[in-house]
């Protein structure tokens, strides 16, 4: 089943907030954002990677405020819609009313794939302040696909517009996502889209989103460039022309957004985002994408390899949000090394 | 077991997991007599389980224990119910002349954090104490061990817990918690800016709660001083909740602290993993035995009403 349309959302300025330790500049966001907006991409994602309210040291601070990236960026746009991420237990419903007033105009509220039940009173509050609501169901690998519809049905009944099946880790194959958007296509009212956000972990970005797109997702995210988290998510601009090659619409020009991406997205990396041996084993582990700048800074310090604090990450079933593991993890393996080498061991502590 | 006259007869208003966990931990006590459980769903657990341990029971709700306070000289009052109902709760049960413990995050009265503040509220003839957050108990007297040492800008407490041991209640109020404990942080802990987060995993075997506390202060932190003070203070926390563990640090980077807690329940009424519930009814009823000592000796004296 091939439908004719797909809305694709891009995550470079919000996903991208990971991989530039959440620095991107304003004028790299009022850059990047008019030449998305230009290249005919509906919709764009403004935040802190972590989702409003994230800023912290957890999960690091800032350049800007959402409220100062926000302001900065909407009123640039002629097309474009902006939407703002909510993670309920970081983020409040004061932050929700907070993008609301700067004009964000979809709001996406964002769980571990069996915790919908938290995220009640923000998406309601999104939809009673006419906002287009999504639900995101997060680390979607570690639910099977019918604990996964259930989940979608509660955030449909809370008021959800969409629900998203979200691989956050870049674990799955496209097996995996045609099962869950099946699911979920299968419990969900025909009124209530279906999303899918990829990573590029295992190199299944654009093939997963396709599969998502034939099991009837029309909402589908991914970055220019793949600037996201992990070895990034699903490159919109090679996702793009894949769309156009197969006959689905997405109203977004290929060349433009292949110009977005090369010339105002990856002058703009600290590193490049590529598919590295800690971005392989995180998603074969399937580990939270945003922890993979986190392991190796610890990995760094505590003189650990940081292969092996992503596979104990993966072990523990850590779920999106538990950065401060990553740190516990390096010290407790780092103690186990000493105690085994019996060697004096220099804990930068 | 025979108690002494002089213990203090108390409510628990609210029959599901922490009411009765509540229960089980205020038979123990020396100082306060658990008299009357109240519940609104006569087919609960806690209700059954409060008969069957001497106490007098309705289900009937708040309203029905109303009639029998003076004569049942019940003093103290814990509510383990909601944020919501908290408020006609407290209303009700202060102007029969009971002091309240309040263990949801309606927080109208003042913060407890008995390893930090217990004292303070002795002789102040408070009616409503505030017990935070199970998240809260748990970090602010981390926070507090090291403001007392050297001034914190900022401090941000990540509490996970597992998804099993966060009830409808707990799901529901979520916005509340971090409010709520965020406000804790500065007011108790003594931080001039507070941020909490609170994090569910749903991960089998149910995981131990974890507690991180993140402080950055204005100057280099005074590493032994700081290591001194925070190990004090687990030991002061572990007097009543034997399960509170330093995991790891403190850990110093530059001007950030991070300290790394685990917190393991009892085991017997609720299940090990459940250290986040455990914590609040044992900081509850450490609260409400020093009141406890305060009105056998006279000098509380809540406004009773004319009998």
């Amino acid at each position: 089943m091939n439908p004719s349309t797909v809305t694709l959302h891009d995550m470079c300025l919000r996903d991208g907030m990971h991989p530039k330790r959440h620095q991107i500049s304003i004028a790299q966001m009022i850059g990047v954002a008019r030449g998305l907006d230009e290249a005919g991409v509906p919709l764009i994602e403004v935040t802190h990677g972590d989702g409003l309210g994230g800023a912290s040291v957890n999960y690091g601070f800032p350049a800007h405020s959402d409220e100062q990236y926000l302001r900065a960026v909407i009123p640039q746009l002629k097309r474009a819609r902006v939407s703002a991420l909510l993670l309920p237990g970081i983020g409040t419903v004061d932050h929700l009313r907070m993008a609301h007033d700067c004009g964000v105009r979809t709001l996406r509220i964002a769980t571990h794939c069996t915790e919908a039940d938290v995220a009640e009173q923000h998406i309601a509050l999104a939809r009673k302040l006419g906002l287009d609501t999504v639900g995101f169901l997060m680390m979607a690998h570690m639910s099977d696909p019918a604990a996964l519809a259930v989940q979608g049905r509660l955030m449909e009944s809370y008021g959800a517009h969409c629900v998203y099946c979200t691989d956050s880790a870049g674990y799955m194959l496209p097996g995996d996502v045609t099962a869950r958007v099946d699911a979920l296509r299968a419990v969900l009212g025909p009124q209530t889209e279906i999303g899918f956000h990829g990573h590029h972990n295992l190199s299944m970005g654009v093939a997963n989103s396709i599969a998502a797109i034939e099991a009837g997702a029309t909402r589908i995210d991914g970055s220019a460039a793949g600037l996201g988290a992990g070895a990034g998510n699903t490159p919109l601009e090679v996702l793009n022309a894949v769309c156009h090659r197969m006959g689905i619409a997405t109203g977004v020009d290929v060349v433009k957004l292949a110009d977005v991406a090369e010339e105002l997205v990856v002058p703009m990396m600290d590193q490049p985002i590529r598919l590295d041996r800690d971005s392989l084993i995180l998603g074969y582990a399937g580990v939270y994408s945003s922890f993979l700048l986190f392991a190796k800074r610890a990995a760094a310090r505590y003189g650990v390899p940081s292969v092996d604090i992503l596979v104990e990450l993966g072990r523990m079933k850590t779920v999106g949000g538990q950065e401060d593991m990553i740190e516990d993890v390096a010290i407790n393996l780092a103690a186990r090394k000493q105690s085994r080498t019996g060697a004096d061991c220099d804990h930068a502590a | 077991m025979s108690k002494s006259a002089s213990q203090v007869q108390c409510a628990i208003v609210g029959s599901g997991n922490i009411g009765t966990d509540l229960m089980y931990k205020a038979l123990r006590s020396a100082l306060i007599r658990p008299a009357w459980m109240v519940g609104i769903d006569a087919e609960s657990d806690g209700l059954a389980r409060a008969r069957a341990s001497g106490l007098r029971t309705t289900s009937e709700g708040i309203d029905a224990l109303m009639p029998f306070v003076a004569r049942d000289s019940i003093r103290i009052a814990f509510d383990a119910t909601s944020a919501s109902v908290h408020r006609d709760n407290a209303q009700k049960l202060n102007a029969a002349g009971v002091l309240v413990i309040d263990l949801t995050p309606a927080a109208i009265g003042p913060y407890c954090v008995p390893p930090v503040n217990l004292g303070e509220h002795a002789g102040r003839g408070e009616m409503n104490v505030n017990m935070v957050s199970c998240g809260g108990q748990a970090t602010i007297p981390i926070v507090a061990a090291i403001s007392q040492v050297q001034a914190v800008a900022y401090a941000e407490i990540v509490a996970t817990v597992a998804s099993k041991s966060a009830g409808p209640g707990t799901r529901k109020n979520i916005d509340e918690f971090t409010r709520t404990t965020a406000r804790g942080i500065e007011k108790v802990g003594n931080a001039r800016s507070g941020k909490a987060i609170i994090i569910l995993n749903p991960a089998e075997p149910p995981l131990v709660m974890r507690d991180t506390v993140h402080c950055l202060l204005d100057s280099d932190p005074d590493r032994d001083s700081i290591r001194r003070s925070v190990e004090a203070m687990v030991a002061r926390v572990q007097h009543y909740v034997p399960g509170f563990v330093l995991k790891n640090g403190p850990v110093f980077d530059g001007k950030r602290v991070s300290v790394f807690l685990e917190v393991a329940g009892l085991g017997e009424y609720l299940p090990r993993y459940s250290g986040n519930l455990d914590i609040m009814t044992a900081s509850a009823v450490c609260a409400a035995e020093m009141f406890a000592e305060e009105i056998a000796s006279g000098r509380f004296a809540p406004p009773r009403p004319a009998a």
